[in-house]
C-alpha cells in the first residue's frame, strides 16, 4: 500500500518530457518532488504563472508570488505573469497537456465530483471545473477509500459533478487504474504488497481484470 | 491625456490630464451606496485591495454584493466585511480558507454564486470588451449548467455565460500613474486587470504612484482609459495564506 508521497511517486512517472503541466492542490503538488531526471516539465498555476519554482528560502518568501493553493512558490528563469483570463484561455485553448487533481468520487465513466458535499462542506470548484472540461490528459491522485472506509470509485458519483466523462487515469494507495472507453475501472497495476482482492473489495464500481496484473515499479 | 508638443492642432485645452486622482482611500469609496454590486480584485489575499476593503468597512457600507475569487479568510480581505455582515451574496470561485463565510453559507444567511474560476475570469472579460457573454465547457453537465443556455460547436457543448454588470471595480496593482495606468506585480496581478476594464467606475489603488511618463508604454498592463480613480495606498500588510518554505 501506498502512502501520499507513494502515489505522487507513481504519478510521476506519468509525466511525460517537453510538456506544461497543472498541478492540483493536495498530493498533486508533491509529484514534482519525484519527476524523473531527464524530465523537462513546467508547471503551470492558473492563478497565473507559467514556470513555478521550488518553494522559497525564508529569506526570499514574496507574498506576491503564490500558487493556487495559495502556498508561497518561486518563479524560475524564464517563467511569466499574466492575469486570470489569459490563464484559462491556455488551459481552454489545449495548451495544457496534462491536468494532475484530487477527487472525492469518481465513477466508472471517467465523471468527477470534488467540491462540494450538500449541506456540509462547500469549497468551490475553484479552476477544477475549467481544468477537466478541457485538459488534453487527465489524472486523478487520491485515497481508494474516504474516510468512513467507503469506495470512491463508484459506478455513478453521489456528490455534485465537476465534470463529466472526463476522467483518464487513477491513481490510489491500492492501484493504478484506468477509465474503459465503454465505462469501468480497468485494473491496470497493484501497489506494492496489495492483492486484486484488496482492490476488488475497495472498488464499488465495475472492476475489470485482464489477465496478470503486474505490481507497480517506483 | 498626455501633454505633447505635436504639430498638430491640439490646442491648450485639449492638453489637460482627466483628473483621477483622489487623496485617499475613504476618498475612492465615497459614493459606494448600500446595495452596490463591487468586483474585488484579488486571489486569495495576494493583490487584494486592502486599503479600500478598510474604507468600505469604516464608512459602514452594507448590503453589497461582492464578485471576487475568494472570500478572505476570517479575519482579513473580504472576511472583515463578512464578519460584519456587509455582504449579501457573493460571486466566488473558492471559498474553503474561510469558517464564518462556510458558516453563513449553510446556515443561509448569505447568498453565494459559486461560478468555476474561468468562469469568473472571462465574465469580467467580457464586459471589459464591451461582450454580451461567451461561450465556456466549463460546467457542463453539472449543477453550473442549471437553467442556462448550451450550444454545440465542433462537437463539443458549451455553456452561454453573461458578461458581469458591476458598480465598481476595486484594483490592487504594484504601479500606476495618475493618468490611471497600471502595473501589476507577478501574481498578484490575477484578476486584478480584468476588473479593472469591467466596473461602470473602477478604482485602483496602487502601492507606488508616478507622474505620467515615469511609466514605460510597453510594460503597461492596463491602460489609463479604464480606471476613474487613482490613489497610492498605505500601510500594506501583504498577509500570506500558505507560508511555505524550503531550506
Amino acid at each position: 500500500m501506498l502512502d501520499k508521497e507513494g502515489i505522487a511517486k507513481r504519478i510521476a512517472k506519468e509525466v511525460k518530457n517537453n510538456t506544461y503541466v497543472n498541478l492540483g492542490i493536495g498530493i498533486p503538488t508533491l509529484v514534482a518532488n519525484y519527476l524523473h531526471e531527464g524530465i523537462n516539465v513546467c508547471f503551470q498555476s492558473e492563478n497565473g504563472l507559467l514556470g513555478v519554482g521550488p518553494f522559497p528560502k525564508e529569506y526570499a518568501v514574496d507574498p506576491d508570488v503564490i500558487n493556487a493553493g495559495k502556498q508561497t512558490i518561486t518563479a524560475l528563469p524564464g517563467a511569466s505573469s499574466f492575469d486570470s483570463a489569459m490563464s484559462f484561455g491556455m488551459i481552454h485553448s489545449k495548451k495544457i497537456d496534462l491536468t494532475i487533481l484530487g477527487a472525492m468520487e469518481v465513477s466508472e465513466n471517467g465523471d468527477i465530483a470534488n467540491w462540494k458535499i450538500p449541506g456540509k462542506m462547500v469549497k468551490g470548484m475553484g479552476g477544477a471545473m475549467d481544468l477537466v472540461a478541457s485538459a488534453k490528459h487527465i489524472i486523478v491522485a487520491m485515497q481508494h477509500v474516504n474516510k468512513a472506509g467507503e469506495s470512491k470509485l463508484l459506478a455513478k458519483c453521489d456528490l455534485p459533478l465537476t465534470g463529466k466523462n472526463c476522467v483518464k487515469r487513477i491513481v490510489t494507495e491500492l492501484a493504478v487504474i484506468d477509465i474503459a472507453p465503454e465505462g469501468g475501472f480497468v485494473l491496470i497495476e497493484r501497489a506494492p504488497g496489495v492483492s486484486i482482492e484488496q482492490i476488488k473489495n475497495a472498488t464499488a464500481g465495475k472492476l475489470l481484470i485482464n489477465g496478470d496484473i503486474p505490481e507497480m515499479a517506483l | 491625456m498626455k501633454k505633447g508638443n505635436f504639430d498638430m492642432k491640439f490646442n491648450n485645452q485639449l492638453n489637460t490630464m482627466i483628473h483621477k486622482l483622489v487623496t485617499n482611500a475613504a476618498a475612492a469609496v465615497a459614493d459606494i451606496t448600500d446595495g452596490s454590486t463591487l468586483m474585488l480584485g484579488g486571489f486569495g489575499l495576494c493583490g487584494i485591495p486592502e486599503n479600500c476593503i478598510q474604507a468600505i468597512l469604516e464608512k459602514g457600507t452594507t448590503n453589497l454584493t461582492c464578485i471576487s475569487n475568494n472570500a478572505g479568510v476570517d479575519d482579513f480581505g473580504i472576511g472583515l466585511l463578512l464578519q460584519q455582515k456587509r455582504v449579501k451574496k457573493m460571486i466566488s470561485s473558492y471559498v474553503g480558507e474561510n469558517e464564518e463565510f462556510e458558516r453563513q453559507l449553510l446556515s443561509g444567511e448569505l447568498e453565494v454564486e459559486l461560478i468555476p474560476q474561468g468562469t469568473l475570469a472571462f465574465r469580467c472579460m467580457a464586459a471589459g470588451y464591451g461582450m454580451p457573454a461567451i461561450y465556456t465547457p466549463a460546467g457542463v453537465g453539472t449543477e453550473v449548467a442549471a437553467g442556462k443556455e448550451s450550444r454545440i460547436f465542433d462537437g463539443k457543448e458549451y455553456l452561454l455565460e453573461t458578461a458581469f454588470n458591476a458598480d465598481f471595480a476595486i484594483v490592487k496593482a504594484w504601479k500606476g500613474d495618475t493618468d490611471g495606468n497600471l502595473i501589476f506585480k507577478s501574481t498578484a496581478r490575477n484578476f486584478n486587470p480584468l476588473m479593472a476594464m469591467a466596473g461602470k467606475i473602477t478604482i485602483a489603488e496602487v502601492e507606488e504612484l508616478v507622474e505620467p511618463g515615469m511609466l514605460d508604454p510597453d510594460q503597461i498592463h492596463t491602460p489609463g482609459i479604464y480606471v476613474h480613480r487613482i490613489f497610492e495606498g498605505k500601510n500594506y500588510e501583504k498577509r500570506i495564506e500558505k507560508r511555505t518554505t524550503s531550506k
